[in-house]
């Protein structure tokens, strides 16, 4: 995630609330997709940005995850996101960032 | 349950190879959440 987004997301958590804070990804490839997971929850992996070492726990979705699907309007998401959802990887997507959420969000 | 409620404000970090912000936003429109930041990362 770049530096400016992470701290987008570091001061928008304190100012909102961390337990308030949906943080919803939409990563076409399951690496940068886990690697966004695992920024606003473990904290930046890569270390280089105003995260690193800040562990948030926020709650995270990608958007082709059931979770997702089930909270929207199902023809809005067909129309919005049907057709990305038909040429990603959804399954290492959904693996990779479920993963991430279940080790490390705390609310 | 769903993941949002009426106190959900939501983050959106689109991809420009992936999916784009704009499209999660239209989604999250349906629902009682409030979109607090959108933006759509670009790695070229």
């Amino acid at each position: 995630m770049d530096l400016e987004n992470q701290k987008r997301v570091k001061d928008l958590a304190e100012k909102y609330g961390a337990e308030n804070v949906v943080v919803l990804i939409g990563g076409g490839e399951a690496e940068s997709a886990g690697l966004a997971a695992e920024t606003v929850t473990a904290g930046d992996p890569t270390f280089a940005g105003p995260l690193a070492g800040v562990p948030l726990g926020l709650k995270v979705y990608h958007a082709v995850e059931q979770e997702f699907k089930d909270a929207v309007d199902a023809e809005v998401y067909d129309d919005q996101i049907g057709m990305m959802e038909m040429v990603l990887d959804v399954d290492a997507i959904v693996e990779e960032v479920g993963s991430m959420r279940k080790a490390h969000t705390k609310y | 349950m769903s993941i949002f409620n009426e106190n959900s404000k939501v983050i959106v970090i689109g991809d420009r190879d992936g999916i784009p912000g704009p499209a999660m936003e239209e989604c999250i429109k349906t629902t009682p959440a409030e979109v607090i930041f959108s933006a759509t990362e670009c790695f070229v």
